[in-house]
């Protein structure tokens, strides 16, 4: 009797997603978000189509409000496996002076990350995108298929989705239609951590520990960039922590942290109570408000 | 996770992990048997709920049990479903313990949402059946379990629920059993397993309950740590859909694709179909290496030395063990929303592959309750229905483990050439 372990299973189940749908659309392409997610994606699109190139660009949504970091990442990774990267930003947004400090952070990433992902779809004709949105993020994303139908407005519809059966996906759409795939769905941040440990995969320094300027709001660690504007009685401080999940600077919590290696990321994890996205400010503006976004369009 | 035992370094621990298998599991049954305080207690003991998810639960105002933490709130997600304090949609959820990993898929229990209760349940290795002790049986019961074969589950457990409710009474708890076991027994799973439970109190959910001293089976965790994964595979009959084909240069063809059974060493001899030219294995490459051997499950890219007539969607096969073609097949479907409708086309998705196909008949439709199979032309919603494709292509009915297929909107649990019976 043979069985595969649980990380080789969720391998296998990934890349058969990623090549389905190589296989069955005219123009996918792969949400790249430079997180951690996005890197073990990544690695598995080269997996699937190892010793070819993979078969689709990646495209960054850039809202300009990103850490140094990722961009730094984002290039020399992009670089050194040979993919094709696009990169879109809602430029009129931001010329008409969107930010997160005087639109509030829901009407920002509507336009930032929601509107610019619709457009820079629509601008590259793509039938298909993949996201590296895993099921055990948040509770509306639990429930998302694999395939995942967006009408012509790149809306999701939860409570109408497509029966989904074994690994046999429908990709039929009309026209103007497109599906968002998930190949992590199943997939967990404790899986995540543990295969980019086992297969040496590079992620953005920020998810290691060291000692960072922040200030404190709201018992949330703000970094301090893109010209955050400090409120009466705040002070920046240096604390030793590292981010969770990336975003937007201003929208990513960072936590205190010692952790520095992978194997303390992952010692730290199991030992943690509370849920990754807790640390992101989007998600708590209002009660339900990540599923109110998807239906919107967000990834 | 309670995996993170003082006692293991995190170099051990993740040495152990790594070895460890994952089960997939759903849960079905009907309205407020106590499916979601059932898996929100499972993952509270298994120490799977985080600090905030907590939180919010207990600081909800909503508490429909009767105790102090409604732990279906851990589980209930979209927001129209809290108003209406039903499931609709399936909801995934992952706990570990050190033996195993597993994948929760919450499918709602609502007649109306039968889709989706099989969304979730196609991947499962294992269903759990919950019946309320004091109504036993129902409706829905036998439907979920029609459908948990129907989608191919080889394991059932049944979480005879509420056991609080009827004073732990063996005798409610035998006559379910006898009642289940008279229904499921018709349709061939490979283990059937009946555990009388609280979800609430948490009787026999992680550990055995002293107030079922007559219950001598493992409690549900342990169950779902034991129960077996792996059984049934084929190792004899070596098939691989070919999903992709990759040509990185003039010199390398290769087919890439999950082996649906058998193994595949370099040097075998390997037939295309439909085609059917055959080749020999050149190298099995991957992103890690080259391989000696690959099996079951394993996503390979096989790089054989001629052949030039597979494609997305063929199967590369062995020629000593070639599957069955056909044209025409028999099948047992189940449809959502619209009716079958025999002499029109349908889009028949095999593997990668789609044909169209029409129906030529309706042999006779099943009905769930009693499992009687009533010879019929009427269409109704769960039938046995004859398919014959419309296609160049032969079918290739597989003999092996390979994955059930889908038709259009319904779905097919065994696909057989029509002399044989189902
Ligand atoms: N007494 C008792 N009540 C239970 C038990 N399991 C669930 N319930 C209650 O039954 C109701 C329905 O449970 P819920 O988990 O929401 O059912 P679902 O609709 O199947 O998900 C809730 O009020 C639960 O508190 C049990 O084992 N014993």
């Amino acid at each position: 009797m043979h069985s595969l372990s649980h990380l080789r299973a969720l391998e296998a189940e990934s890349i058969h997603i990623l090549r389905e749908v190589a296989a069955e659309f005219q123009k996918p392409v792969m949400l790249y978000s430079i997180g951690k997610d996005s890197s073990v994606m990544v690695r598995l699109a080269q997996k699937a189509f190892h010793p070819g190139r993979i078969p689709f660009p990646l495209l960054h949504i850039d809202t300009t409000y990103k850490f140094g970091e990722m961009i730094e990442f984002r290039d020399s990774f992009v670089r050194s496996i040979g993919a094709d990267l696009i990169v879109h930003t809602n430029k009129q947004a931001i010329a008409d002076g969107a930010n997160p400090f005087q639109l509030g952070t829901s009407k920002c990433c509507g336009l930032l990350k929601t509107r610019a992902l619709l457009d820079g779809l629509e601008a590259g004709g793509f039938d298909a995108a993949f996201g590296g949105a895993r099921r055990d993020e948040e509770k509306s994303r639990a429930k998302e298929r694999i395939y995942s139908f967006r009408d012509k407005f790149g809306q999701w519809d939860p409570k109408n989705q497509r029966p989904e059966l074994w690994n046999v996906y429908n990709g039929r759409l009309d026209k103007g239609e497109s599906i968002r795939v998930f190949p992590l769905s199943n997939w967990t941040e404790l899986d995540v951590w543990h295969y980019i440990h086992l297969e040496n995969i590079p992620v953005v320094p920020l998810y290691f520990a060291k000692p960072r300027q922040m200030v404190i709001r709201g018992g949330a660690l703000i970094p301090l960039e893109h010209d955050m504007r400090l409120l009466p009685g705040e002070k920046p401080e240096t604390v030793l922590c590292r981010m969770r999940s990336l975003g937007c600077t201003y929208c990513t919590g960072a936590i205190r942290s010692e952790a520095d290696t992978l194997p303390k990321i992952i010692e730290e994890l199991i030992g943690f109570r509370r849920s990754e996205r807790e640390n992101r400010v989007i998600d708590h503006d209002q009660e339900g408000s990540m599923e109110i976004k998807k239906r919107e369009g967000y990834f | 996770m309670s995996v993170a035992s003082t006692t293991l370094t995190i170099e051990e621990f993740l040495a152990r992990h790594e070895s460890t298998e994952l089960l997939r599991f759903t849960t079905a049954g009907s309205v407020d048997d106590g499916k979601s305080t059932l898996i929100g207690r499972l993952l509270y003991d298994s120490k799977s709920v985080y600090e905030d998810q907590m939180q919010s639960v207990k600081d909800s105002r909503i508490n429909r049990s009767s105790g102090a933490i409604d732990f279906s709130l851990l589980t209930d997600g979209l927001r129209a479903e809290r108003e209406q304090g039903i499931t609709i949609d399936v909801a995934y959820r992952y706990f570990s313990t050190p033996r195993r990993k597993f994948i929760i898929a919450d499918t709602p229990g609502h007649e109306q949402y039968t889709r989706n209760m099989a969304t979730g349940a196609s991947t499962a290795h294992m269903a759990i059946i919950l019946i309320d002790a004091r109504k036993g049986m129902l409706p829905q019961s036998r439907r979920h379990t029609f459908i948990s074969w129907l989608l191919g589950i080889p394991h059932l457990a049944v979480a005879v629920n509420k056991m609080d409710l009827v004073d732990f009474s063996r005798d409610v708890f035998d006559r379910i059993s006898g009642e289940f076991h008279e229904f499921a027994g018709k349709l061939g799973f490979r283990g059937v397993t009946l555990i009388p439970i609280s979800a609430l109190d948490g009787d026999n959910v992680v550990s055995r309950s002293e107030r079922t001293p007559w219950y001598e089976g493992p409690a549900l965790l342990e169950h779902l740590e034991t129960a077996p994964i792996a059984s049934g595979q084929n190792f004899d009959d070596f098939r691989l859909p070919v999903q992709y084909v990759i040509r990185p240069d003039l010199h390398f063809r290769g087919f890439a694709g999950q082996i649906a059974s058998g193994l595949l060493r370099p040097g075998d001899a390997v037939m295309a179909l439909p085609s059917g030219r055959t080749s020999h294995v050149k190298t099995i490459s991957t992103y890690d290496g080259e391989l000696l051997m690959s099996r079951f499950r394993h996503n390979r890219f096989v790089s054989p030395s001629r052949t030039k007539s597979m494609f997305p969607g063929g199967d590369a096969v062995h020629p000593d063990h070639i599957p069955h073609a056909s044209r025409r097949l028999e099948a047992t479907v189940w449809m959502s929303q619209q009716p079958l409708e025999p002499g029109r086309p349908y889009i028949l998705k095999h593997t990668t592959h789609q044909v169209s196909a029409i129906v030529t008949g309706l042999r006779y439709r099943v009905d769930v309750n009693t499992l009687h199979e009533a010879a019929t032309a009427a269409r109704t919603e769960r039938d046995r229905r004859r398919i014959a494709r419309d296609h160049q292509a032969p079918a290739r009915t597989p003999t092996g483990a390979t994955a059930p297929r889908v038709v259009s909107s319904w779905w097919i649990r065994s696909l057989t050439p029509p002399s044989a019976p189902v």
